[in-house]
């Protein structure tokens, strides 16, 4: 099959359009699993009861706001270095979902702070280290949306995107290092509760199905963004006016 | 080559010297931010003492942060920039020349000052020599750093607040390994392995940011 | 008339330009040698100084290419800078520094090694005879633009000047001091590019003519 023939615009609109749906269907699949697995089957935690289970959305968005970041940064780049518009599209399509699941890893990782320790905020490694990943991708759509010109802005955007994926391990490990010297007391998200492999199974299940939402979501948005992006084009035209 | 750059950090230096109000703006952006900080928490000597490398380095980096805007917006307002990128040296080399140049400016004076602000905390004396060290590795840092964010915010309107929001996560990892050698040698720990550390840095964004400010710099003036 | 060998050729292959939304040019195509002169005209709008700057290598095409000596001169870059000389609209002048200053500093990065002699040499014969220690900041607009253009002598090496309005903000004199430098430079074999409104007497013999629409 000729993977090529879908790297336009034009033709990879269509597609998207047909992929999206299924995604979505998977995704809410794969969720309602998970979450099963994670309120009903999973053990309850001997040290802090039933209020971890938040970690089966928190851990499997965490995993989800990194992982985007770089497959941000791979489309990113690779419409820099090959000048395709689709690529830059993709990137600037997945950068809000990656924006959300920062946000929800760190609403749920307050979240689990409060009832198990004590405080809504907590300056563990991974928490802040999700807070400056929030600050990226919010420095990525605040370049792209002050940037008038697409194709600029596609380019800034991605040499912002790589610069940040090189910055991310830095960032973790010197995060990680402030916070093993200034916490004397262990109160780590990280010292999570030893896996049982229910649980562990849960957070996949959960990862799987937020994994295909954010396909969906970014399917979607790249239609979005195609639509306004080629306005000018024929095939836009034609499909603003539609067929009957 | 070597005249070239030899050149562009002697223009930069003049340009400085004739307009020195820029320059001595953000020293006293440092200073004043230095000296807010006993004004919110207390004038507890103790505390100071603690809080001392962590907010004279806070105070360096919203500093050089204020003086990117400098780098290369005026140069791109009267062309001249144009003409750098269309010169017979590499656009990298022109970069670090213009990056040096800007860090003589805007970073070497906080790093020359920062003890005497540092004794205003009672921070002890034998460790200010660490502290200024660490701010003279960190520094040009954070203006090599810095240039990617200048570069690629040429222009734009939200200019300032934009650059901020961009170039402050990236600066994250050289605060807290900055701050963190003076604390760990008030500690008595020893500073050495961060100091180690943000030399490291500094090669590192030697080598690689200019190159990503020329790459950033040709997409913003297209 | 002979040409003398060896000054590359300037080609531009099947270019397209978009900016934004507008579709200013498409599939054009032309071919520079030594000694010729190419003029673009067109009206306001039209896409000129994207054209100039495609030529420089400054903006990239959406579509096509520029070769130089029929290299491609996003493969070459600093080589190729070295032989061009871009004039643009904005004067690339610093306020704070004179004259003078200002000229050496261009042809340094240029690449090129200058005696203030002959730096003072330039500015005379742009008319500019005491201004050498005057900071550009106190000059009016059209010496500020004849200091730009004093680069002109200073760059007989280069086989190639792309020139974006030239004659703009310049009095009777300066112009026709302008046409000669440019008449001397394609008699010596280079290539001049340039667009102007003004129709001067060296645009009239011009040997290329591309005329841009506005869309």
């Amino acid at each position: 099959m000729n993977w090529f023939k879908y790297s336009s615009p034009q033709t990879f609109f269509p597609l998207a359009g047909k992929l999206a749906p299924w995604f979505g269907a998977l995704a809410l699949v794969a969720c309602a699993a998970g979450l099963y697995i994670g309120f009903f089957r999973a053990p309850t935690d001997a040290q802090q009861g039933e209020a971890y289970r938040i970690i089966f959305i928190h851990v499997p968005a965490a995993w989800m706001s990194m992982f985007l970041y770089l497959v941000l940064a791979f489309w990113a780049g690779l419409g820099l270095v090959f000048n395709t518009r689709l690529s830059g599209m993709m990137a600037s399509a997945i950068a809000p979902t990656g924006a959300l699941f920062t946000f929800v890893a760190l609403w749920t990782g307050s979240l689990w702070g409060k009832p198990t320790w004590g405080t809504w905020w907590v300056w563990d490694a991974r928490l802040t280290s999700e807070l400056i990943l929030l600050f990226l991708y919010f420095g990525f759509m605040a370049l792209q949306a002050a940037i008038d010109d697409p194709r600029r802005a596609d380019k800034a955007g991605a040499v912002l995107a790589l610069v940040g994926v090189v910055n991310i391990p830095i960032i973790y490990f010197s995060v990680k290092w402030w916070n093993t010297l200034h916490q004397g007391a262990s109160v780590s998200l990280t010292k999570a509760p030893t896996m049982a492999a229910t649980m562990l199974t849960g957070m996949v299940v959960m990862a799987f199905g937020f994994w295909f939402y954010s396909i969906a979501a970014a399917l979607m948005r790249s239609r979005c963004i195609m639509l306004e992006r080629e306005r000018a084009s024929e095939w836009v035209v034609e499909y603003a006016e539609g067929p009957a | 080559m070597l005249v070239a750059l030899r050149c562009v950090i002697h223009r930069d230096l003049l340009l400085a010297a004739r307009r020195s109000s820029d320059v001595l703006t953000v020293l006293l952006f440092f200073v004043i931010v230095v000296s807010l900080f006993p004004l919110g928490v207390g004038s507890d000597p103790a505390l100071l003492r603690t809080i001392a490398p962590g907010v004279i380095w806070v105070a360096a980096l919203l500093a050089s942060m204020l003086a990117l805007q400098r780098m290369f917006a005026s140069d791109h307002a009267d062309g001249t920039l144009e003409q750098m990128l269309l010169g017979a040296t590499p656009l990298g080399m022109t970069v670090a020349a213009k990056v040096l140049a800007h860090w003589l400016v805007s970073g070497l004076p906080l790093v020359l000052i920062s003890p005497v602000l540092a004794l205003q905390f009672d921070f002890p004396r034998e460790l200010l020599g660490v502290l200024a060290l660490s701010l003279a590795l960190g520094t040009p840092v954070l203006s090599l750093i810095g240039a990617i964010g200048a570069a690629l915010t040429l222009g734009l309107r939200g200019g300032g607040a934009l650059l901020s929001l961009l170039v402050l996560p990236l600066y994250v990892p050289v605060l807290i390994i900055g701050a963190g050698s003076a604390e760990a040698a008030a500690a008595g720990i020893g500073g050495q392995a961060q100091l180690l550390l943000l030399g490291a840095f500094l090669v590192f964004a030697g080598a690689f940011a200019p190159w990503a400010t020329a790459v950033a710099l040709r997409i913003s003036v297209e | 008339m002979e040409k003398p060998s060896g000054i590359p050729s300037l080609e531009a292959v099947d270019l397209h330009c978009a900016r934004g939304e507008r579709r200013l040019f498409s599939a054009l195509s032309f071919t520079l040698r030594g000694g010729e002169l190419l003029r673009i005209a067109g009206a306001n709008g039209a896409g000129k100084t994207s054209l100039l700057r495609i030529a420089c290598g400054l903006l990239e095409p959406t579509l096509g290419e520029v070769r130089w000596a029929g290299e491609n001169i996003r493969r070459l870059q600093e080589e190729f800078w070295r032989q061009l000389v871009y004039i643009g609209h904005a004067n690339a002048i610093k306020d704070d520094l004179t004259a003078a200053e200002n000229l050496h500093v261009a042809c340094t990065l240029a690449g090129v090694r200058v005696q203030p002699a002959r730096i003072d040499e330039a500015l005379r014969r742009l008319g500019l005879a005491g201004c050498q220690n005057l900071p550009a900041r106190v000059l009016s607009q059209g010496q500020r633009r004849r200091v730009a253009l004093a680069r002109l002598p200073l760059s007989e090496a280069m086989p190639l000047w792309i020139l974006d309005e030239p004659f703009a903000a310049l009095d009777a004199a300066a112009v026709e001091c302008v046409q000669n430098l440019i008449a001397e430079h394609l008699s010596r074999g280079a290539g001049v590019i340039l667009t102007t409104h003004f129709e001067a007497r060296i645009t009239t013999a011009a040997t290329l003519r591309i005329d841009l629409e506005a869309s």
